[in-house]
């Protein structure tokens, strides 16, 4: 991995059609960004399956009151792990890396990224990151969970941390290359007539995630080189037992940790904001009204760190400035879920997989931003602050939010990805498997935090016994889930019936060149010819059943 | 006969409202209220279930709506009408958020203030109360080191919930400091030097937990007294409140503070005053008669070990009862 530079420099291929590729493209390092985000999209996925297994034996331990499945030995571990993989090797990479490499260059007409090796590097820091974190699950894992907190974590077994911190370290520096990227291909590589208000709001969503990657990761980096030292050279900066501080600690962290939220959900925002559109056949409803609230939540995002501190110490004033600049994020996100439902209010619905995962996600991200509301208000939050209320409401908002999201995304670009269409009522049985077994898996949870059951414990109370019963049916259905969609997935790409350019004769660019694109991405430079969401205008030539491709040859002819 | 829909748009509005304000006083998902302070919080919860149950059934019900609505009609292969956005429309949904939500931060505000929140005496953070003699002495140390012994001063600042506005500033009836340790609750009445292994409190007493731990993160929780704070090492944190139903209650560790954290769980008896001083009585008695030995054990414990004696009994070794000495 000596490539290094950051010239942006394609090579230049001699295969004109990605049906040329060889397969073996997809294991090596590669520069074509359509390749890097196969390979995201790959690998994300596999450690999706592995942390969600993850989720599954802690539902199952959590059947019943007692430690009798993995015990007070690997529940902590488990734990540990399982966030971690979901957040920083799932949901961010598939999310950021997987689709914004996809869909980036295509959407705004660009041949590839700006920097295509740093792009191929970013990648491939990723799987060592994913590696060491397996070999940890063999050795002795991490076991003071996804936060880490000291003096915890630098009290319970140095390997396992130590994987943990190179782990994220490494997954850090991959999103920050990524970042990078994902900002200068925005503002560089749009074709000639895109302005910043003609892009497609998944780019607006990239932008402000980008941001937010830039400003908040290197502080996360700084804490877990501090932690690191604490751990193995017996500094004490967060250690307590030398006079370090433990809180210093939480603000570096959850200064990261908070925006990586937005980081998790505004690429999602801005799928959803890309899907409904063109399955309601409606423009986008206040365009600018959802880029702007992007950067809104980007800035507000940087400022609401302490609110994971309210039980922590933290003083009154404190805890008072940032409830009110938490509470104020319901604004802009308010904005984006109305706006989201006036797009598909009178429209002509095509309620297909992808618009069932996309009207999923309001609705269960609804519920997660409510719950947030709440838990912003520092009374309340000293009550549910560290029990299943809250994960009820991260799950409703991670899972519920960014992982319906990145179905949606997923029956919605396959087609443009692979040259073939997805069967649509396998996509439908995955759906509603997904939406009982979520509700069922994390509804309950609220309810649970409320009465008294605290988060990260192997054993619990057995009043709670029958809704944590509840609990884990939802997640079993939620594991089976993912059976009809990976089916579907494999086969559909291999032998399902092959896809136009535009099945769904959507407007943005990546639909205006052949599925899957040839490897430069346009055989001929693509032209826009039409806003991103300008549906219902061509009303009257639509009813004459013109293809968008005559419609291209016309806009084409008169200019 | 059709009916009007804007007379449709007012009944729904209306059964909204209605069933609304029905669940957010009637959800039962709150466990029982048993100081007082704990009804505070929970008129904010229901006041927020009531706008988070209104707001869920207008998106969730027009999100139905048009599926069932606007669905695209056999056949029809057109586009929805190109409709943009709608100023006023925009205008209206981003004003209400911001009074919701304005109304909400001073609500609470108003909440915690009452409950103490903002008492000067422990709303402060004075910082850690160990620090580092030396600028070398940091980097020395090691994690195989005693854990530091604490100052402590009186009338410290600490961090938390406090006295509420009316006592603020007059000692509270009953102080008790609680040390959270790695997987057991400790309990120490300074006044009168008894030490417990659960919380005994009187009701209608004004109490003032000052707490602290001795290894890592915990944090101390009571559902029903809806109040929970970190312990966190080399920190005094407070909580004071006024239980007021006597019953027993679950003390829950609420951080996560290792293998045994979730059996790491304690209660609270909330007596009346006079079973109280009962209680008190036959504390310092039989400590007088020295029986108060709670299992005095080698500190070469295991996790395991500590949990087995936690759950048995008293899992309270000497140099922590040297520690707990020391806080007095
Ligand atoms: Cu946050
Ligand atoms: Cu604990």
């Amino acid at each position: 991995m000596s490539a290094t530079s950051l010239e942006p420099k394609t090579e230049p291929h001699k295969s004109p059609a990605t049906e040329d590729r060889p397969w073996t493209d997809y294991f090596t390092f590669q520069t074509d960004h359509k390749v890097i985000a196969i390979q995201y999209f790959v690998i994300s996925f596999v450690f999706y399956l592995i942390g969600g297994a993850m989720a599954t034996a802690m539902r199952g331990e959590l059947a019943t009151p007692n430690p009798d499945l993995l015990g007070y030995d690997n529940y902590n571990g488990v734990l540990t792990l399982h966030g971690t993989i979901m957040i920083f090797l799932w949901i961010v990479p598939a999310g950021t890396g997987a689709f914004a490499n996809y869909l980036l260059p295509l959407m705004i007409g660009a041949k590839d990224m700006a920097f295509p090796r740093l792009n191929a590097l970013a990648f491939w820091i990723l799987p060592p990151a994913g590696v060491m974190l397996i070999v940890s699950l063999v050795t002795e894992t991490p076991q003071a969970g996804w936060t880490s907190y000291p003096p915890l974590s630098v009290t319970s077994g140095q390997l396992g941390e130590m994987l943990w911190i190179l782990s994220l370290l490494l997954v850090g520096t991959s999103s920050i290359l990524g970042a990078i990227n994902f900002i200068t291909t925005i503002i560089n590589m749009r074709i000639k007539d895109m302005t910043l208000f003609d892009m497609p709001l998944y780019c607006w969503a990239m932008l402000a995630t980008s941001i937010l990657v830039l400003v908040s990761t290197p502080v996360l980096a700084g804490a877990l080189i501090l932690l690191s030292f604490d751990l193995i050279a017996g500094t004490a900066f967060f250690n307590p037992t030398g006079g370090g501080d433990p809180i210093v600690y939480q603000h570096l962290f959850w200064f990261y940790s908070h925006p990586a939220v937005y980081i998790m959900i505004l690429p999602i925002f801005g799928l959803v904001s890309d899907i409904l559109p063109v399955h309601a056949r409606k423009p986008i409803f206040g365009y600018r009204a959802i880029a702007y609230s992007s950067l809104a939540i980007c800035f507000l995002g940087l400022v609401v760190w302490a609110h994971h501190m309210f039980t922590s110490g933290t003083p009154g004033w404190l805890r008072m400035f940032f409830m009110i600049a938490t509470m104020a994020i319901a604004v802009p996100t308010g904005i984006k879920v109305f706006s989201w439902v006036a797009t598909i209010w009178g429209g002509k619905i095509r309620l297909n997989s992808a618009m069932l995962f996309a009207i999923g996600f309001i609705s269960f991200f609804l519920v997660g931003g409510l719950s947030g509301v709440m838990v912003a208000s520092v009374p309340f939050d000293i009550h549910v602050h560290d029990t299943y209320f809250i994960v009820a409401h991260f799950h409703y908002v991670l899972f519920g939010g960014s992982v319906t999201g990145i179905y949606a995304g997923l029956y919605h670009w396959f087609p443009k990805m692979t040259g073939r269409m997805m069967n649509d009522t396998w996509g439908k049985v995955h759906f509603v498997l997904h939406f009982v077994g979520f509700n069922l898996c994390f509804f309950p949870m609220h309810i649970l935090g409320l009465q008294g059951m605290p988060r990260r414990v192997v054993q619990y109370n057995p009043e709670f016994a029958t809704l944590n019963m509840v609990c884990t049916v939802g997640s079993v259905l939620l594991a089976i889930s993912t059976i009809p969609f990976l089916i579907n997935a494999v086969w559909s790409w291999l032998y399902g019936p092959k896809a136009s350019a535009n099945p769904w004769k959507a407007l943005t660019l990546e639909w205006q060149t052949a599925s899957p694109p040839p490897i430069e991405n346009f055989d001929e430079e693509p032209v826009l010819w039409s806003g991103p969401y300008e549906y219902g205008i061509d009303f009257d030539r639509e009813a004459d059943e013109l293809s968008v491709r005559d419609l291209l040859a016309e806009v084409k002819a008169e200019m | 006969m059709k009916i009007p829909s804007a007379i449709i748009t007012l009944l729904a509005g209306v059964a909204i409202t209605l069933i609304s304000l029905w669940y957010g006083q009637n959800n039962g998902w709150m466990p029982v209220a048993a100081s007082q302070e704990a009804p505070l919080v929970d008129g904010l919860f229901n006041t927020m279930m009531t706008i988070a149950t209104a707001l869920f059934l207008i998106v969730e019900g027009a999100i139905v709506i048009a599926i069932v609505r606007f669905r695209q009609k056999t056949g029809d292969n057109t586009d929805g009408p190109a409709i943009e956005g709608n100023l006023p429309l925009e205008i209206l949904w981003t004003g209400i958020p911001v009074v919701i939500v304005l109304g909400l931060s001073i609500y609470s505000f108003e909440v915690y203030n009452t409950m103490g929140g903002l008492d000067p005496m422990a709303s402060g953070d004075p910082g850690i109360q160990q620090v580092a003699a030396k600028p070398g002495a940091a980097i020395a140390a090691t994690l195989d080191e005693p854990a530091p012994k604490m100052t402590h001063m009186h009338n410290h600042m600490a961090l938390g919930v406090g006295a509420s506005p009316g006592t603020q500033g007059k000692p509270a009836d009953v102080e008790v400091k609680v040390t959270g340790l790695q997987f057991a609750w400790l309990f120490n009445y300074p006044a009168s030097g008894v030490i417990s292994g659960e919380l005994h409190v009187p009701a209608g007493k004004e109490v003032q937990l000052d707490i602290t731990a001795q290894d890592v993160l915990h944090a101390f929780w009571v559902p029903q007294f809806r109040l929970k704070q970190d312990a966190i090492p080399g920190r005094t944190s407070q909580l004071r409140f006024r239980p007021n139903l006597p019953g027993t209650y679950p003390i829950i560790c609420a951080e996560l503070c290792g293998s045994y954290h979730g059996a790491m769980q304690s209660q609270v008896i909330v007596h009346t005053p006079e079973e109280y001083d009962a209680w008190l009585q036959s504390q310092i008695a039989s400590k007088n008669a020295g029986e108060n030995t709670v299992a005095m054990v080698s500190s070469e414990l295991s996790d395991r070990d500590r949990l087995a004696l936690r759950t048995a009994d008293l899992g309270i070794t000497e140099d922590i009862l040297a520690q707990v000495h020391s806080h007095q």
